[in-house]
């Protein structure tokens, strides 16, 4: 039962947060200002989210296997590889060295 | 129907391959983590959050409360309010009508959908997640199914695909020498909060960095 109280919380809050923008500032002019942040909030929401998922284990800065799968993968990406590609590379390099 | 929402889906199609074995992960996860293989496909199709669902399953199966999941899951989606924001001033129609299309938001849909002036194309919006959104729901159910009989999916390398996800969107944004800056600066805002925040808020303090586009 608790984990059925779960799902439905976890769905709620998410349906919220992505309501919450949408209906507050919704279909109106904003200055440019604003638009130039919202233009440039793309690489830093990514790049916190790349550092945060590839060096950090909960709240401990921590590199492994997985980083260095996630470095390759990240030179694939730079020359121009397909994402299919740059996943693939990511988990066999990362499972490679586990295996080692 | 657009032709944007049909790029959209062209566009979405890697990114829904690669959602897949991470959907697959999670429901091998929520397995493991004590749910039914129905919770955890039911989980996907409601919640449809990669980084919320790992997390509430992650601290329920480590003997967490449910608030503590809840609250988990809502920082680790905290980045969508940003988000939502900024794609905000896009959506045309009623406020019932733009929460619901506000719900499309997700992190390389959104990404993909923004034109760097601050506007998005919300049907190439709605078109990317779609492929995304089925995907996400499959993946659960054939990892909820095969459940624990996988074992531990780390030995896959499978924790280094959200990363690997989320690099190959960035390197995509770094076309000038300004977008590297504030990538930077969000990797460091992040870093720097990461033994001191709760998961989820680094992410969050990071679209501080989008200040800096305020120079252009």
């Amino acid at each position: 039962m608790t984990i059925w109280l779960l799902i439905g919380l976890c769905a709620v809050v998410t349906m919220a947060i992505k309501a919450a923008g949408p209906i507050a500032l919704g279909g109106r002019e904003l200055p440019p200002r604003f638009s130039a942040v919202i233009g440039s909030m793309a690489p830093a929401l990514l790049a916190a989210l790349v550092v945060t998922t590839a060096l950090a284990s909960g709240e401990r800065i921590a590199v492994g296997a997985d980083t260095a799968g996630v470095a390759v993968a990240g030179v694939a990406a730079w020359r121009g590889a397909n994402v299919i590609l740059v996943v693939l590379l990511a988990a066999g390099v990362t499972a490679g060295l586990r295996a080692l | 129907m657009p032709e944007s929402f049909r790029r959209g889906v062209r566009l979405g199609l890697p990114y829904a391959a690669a959602g897949f074995v991470l959907s697959l992960s999670f429901g091998v996860l929520a397995r493991q983590g004590g749910f039914s293989a129905l919770q955890a496909i039911v989980m996907s199709v409601v919640v449809f959050a990669g980084s919320a669902q790992f997390a509430a399953v992650t601290i329920v199966s480590g003997g967490g409360s449910v608030l503590a999941a809840v609250a988990a899951a809502s920082l680790a989606n905290s980045r969508f309010l940003p988000m939502g924001i900024g794609l905000a001033p896009s959506l045309p129609g009623g406020p019932l009508s733009r929460a619901l299309q506000g719900q499309t938001v997700v992190d390389a849909s959104w990404a993909m959908a923004s034109r760097g002036d601050g506007t998005f194309d919300r049907w190439q919006l709605f078109g990317s997640t779609a492929p995304q959104y089925v995907t996400w729901a499959a993946g659960t159910v054939v990892g909820a199914l095969l459940g624990s009989d996988l074992g531990d999916t780390d030995r896959f390398g499978l924790d280094a695909l959200f990363p690997a996800f989320f690099v190959a969107l960035l390197i995509a944004e770094l076309q000038d020498r300004q977008a590297r800056s504030i990538a930077l600066a969000g990797a460091v805002i992040a870093l720097a909060l990461v033994p001191i925040a709760p998961a989820g808020v680094p992410i969050l303090a990071a679209s501080v960095a989008a200040l800096i586009g305020m120079r252009r």
